[in-house]
C-alpha cells in the first residue's frame, strides 16, 4: 500500500494514471477472509500479486426505436461474447427510466447500424454502452417534445424521471407516451455513435493458495480469489464470469500453455487437444470480489473488466510455489517438469 | 508550451533529452515543431500524413483516437508511445 499508485502516479510507459482504484484493490485483498486465514500444511504456500490493464474505447455505434407499446428495440454491432448484449440494454434502460426487460437488444451487421469496432479485450460494455447511453438521451430529448406538442407547452419545460415525463401539473407515462407517437409526429428513432474516450484502466489482484507435489512437481491450486476494480459493475454477476474467464487464462499461462516450437519455426503442438488449457476438473472454485471505484470518465462509471484479470495470477502463483517449496521461477509454464528441475537444482 | 516526452529509441535524434517544451496546438503541430529542432524526428513518428502504425499519441494521459488531430493545450503532457494492440 505504501507504493500503491495512485491518481498522478506515473505509468511504466509515461503517462500519468487518471483515477484508479488501485489503493483499493489491495485493500480489498489484505480485508479479505482468504487473506487473513492461516494456510497449513506442508508444501502448501500462499502468494499475492496485482496487475492492471489500461483498456480502450474505439468506435460504437447504437440505435434505439421507441414501439407503440412502450418497449424499445436497440441495435447494436457489439457481438456478445460475455453478456454485453444484457449490460448495454441496462445503460439504456437506466436513462430511458424503463425496467430492462422492456429493452429488446439485437445484434446487427453494418448493413443495419453503424461501424462498431471489434468485441474484444475489455472495451464493449464501456464504449457500446457509451453509445446507448448517448442514444437514449436521444430518445428522452424527442419524447419530450412528444409530450410538449400534446401539452401544447414548451419542450424545455418537460422534464423526465424515472419514465415519466411532467410538466406543470401535467404528467405522461413513457409508455403511454409511446402510443401517441401517431398523433404527435411519428416515429421515434435515435441513434449514436462514439469514438470512446476516457478508458479508466483497471487493477486486478490475485490471492492464491497451491500445494506443491515434490515428488511430480504438480501445482494444485487449492484456493484461488480474484479482486478487481471494474468501476461501475452494470451486470454484476456478468463481470464475475469477466473475472473468473480472465483469471483462468493467467492460471493457464503460469501452468500449462506452452508453444512447442520446431527449429525451423513450425508450431508442434497446433492443436488444442496438445496446448493444455485448463478445465474445470483442474480448479477449484475462484471466488471473486467487485471493487468500485467509477470511472467519472463514463456516464455510469464502467470501467472495462476483461483483461487486467489476466494480468496477476502468474505472479501470484510464481510466489505461491516459493513459499510452498522454496524455489523460485522465473519462465512459463511453470509445469511440473520446470518445477523438479528449480527442485532438483536447489537440491543440488 | 507543451511537454513532450521523447521515447528512448528516438533520442539519439534529440541528443539523449527526454523532454522538451515546444509549442502545442494539435499532435501535427508538435511533430512539426520537433521536426525543426530535431531534423528527423517526423519522419520516424509520421507515414506521410499519418502517425506511423506502430506508434500511438497520448495527450494529458490518454491514448489518442485522434492522432495527428489531437488537441494539445499549453500545459499538456505529450507521450508518443508503442502501440499495443488491444481492447
Amino acid at each position: 500500500l505504501k507504493n500503491a499508485a495512485k491518481e498522478g502516479t506515473r505509468r511504466a510507459d509515461g503517462p500519468k494514471f487518471r483515477k484508479i482504484g488501485c489503493v483499493e484493490v489491495l485493500e480489498a485483498m489484505k480485508n479479505h477472509p482468504h487473506y487473513q486465514t492461516p494456510l497449513m500444511g506442508p508444501n502448501r504456500g500462499r502468494g499475492v500479486a496485482i496487475g492492471f490493464w489500461f483498456n480502450v474505447g474505439l468506435q460504437s455505434s447504437c440505435s434505439i426505436a421507441v414501439n407503440a407499446d412502450g418497449t424499445v428495440n436497440l441495435i447494436e454491432g457489439s457481438t456478445d461474447i460475455g453478456g454485453t448484449r444484457t449490460s448495454i440494454a441496462m445503460q439504456a434502460a437506466e436513462v430511458l427510466g424503463l425496467p430492462v426487460s422492456d429493452v429488446h437488444p439485437s445484434v446487427e451487421d453494418t448493413d443495419t447500424v453503424g461501424y462498431t469496432a471489434v468485441t474484444g479485450g475489455s472495451r464493449t460494455t464501456f464504449a457500446t454502452g457509451m453509445a446507448a447511453h448517448d442514444a437514449a438521451q436521444g430518445v428522452v430529448a424527442k419524447m419530450k417534445e412528444r409530450a410538449a406538442k400534446l401539452w401544447e407547452v414548451d419542450a424545455a419545460a418537460v422534464t423526465a424521471a424515472g419514465g415519466v415525463y411532467s410538466s406543470n401539473g401535467h404528467s405522461i407515462s413513457f409508455r403511454e407516451l409511446a402510443g401517441k407517437l401517431g398523433e404527435t409526429g411519428g416515429p421515434v428513432v435515435a441513434s449514436a455513435t462514439v469514438n470512446a474516450r476516457g478508458a479508466g484502466g483497471s487493477f486486478a489482484g490475485v490471492i492464491v493458495d497451491v500445494e506443491v507435489d515434490p515428488e511430480t512437481g504438480k501445482t494444485t491450486i487449492l484456493r484461488f480469489t480474484s479482486v478487481q476494480d471494474a468501476g461501475r459493475a452494470i451486470h454484476p454477476a456478468y463481470v464475475e464470469g469477466q473475472m473468473q474467464g480472465g483469471s483462468v487464462q493467467g492460471i493457464g499461462w503460469a501452468l500449462n500453455e506452452e508453444y512447442w516450437m520446431s527449429p525451423d519455426g513450425v508450431m508442434k503442438n497446433s492443436s488444442l487437444l496438445d496446448y493444455r488449457m485448463p478445465t474445470a476438473l483442474d480448479l477449484p472454485m475462484i471466488d471473486t470480489v467487485i471493487v468500485e471505484v467509477p470511472n467519472p470518465a463514463h456516464p455510469f462509471g464502467v470501467r472495462g473488466v476483461g483483461e487486467a484479470n489476466i494480468v496477476p495470477p502468474t505472479p501470484a502463483i510464481a510466489n505461491a510455489i516459493y513459499r510452498a517449496v522454496g524455489v523460485r521461477l522465473r519462465r512459463l509454464p511453470m509445469n511440473p517438469p520446470a518445477v523438479m528441475r528449480a527442485i532438483w537444482d536447489k537440491k543440488s | 508550451m507543451a511537454k513532450v516526452y521523447i521515447p528512448a529509441l528516438l533520442r539519439e535524434l534529440t541528443g539523449g533529452v527526454e523532454v522538451v517544451d515546444v509549442d502545442g496546438g494539435s499532435v501535427r503541430a508538435v511533430i512539426g515543431s520537433l521536426e525543426q529542432a530535431f531534423p528527423g524526428i517526423g519522419e520516424r513518428l509520421m507515414d506521410g500524413d499519418r502517425l506511423r502504425p506502430n506508434i500511438s499519441v497520448a495527450v494529458d494521459g490518454e491514448i489518442s483516437p485522434l492522432g495527428l488531430l489531437e488537441p494539445v493545450g499549453p500545459g499538456s503532457e505529450v507521450h508518443f508511445i508503442t502501440a499495443i494492440k488491444g481492447g
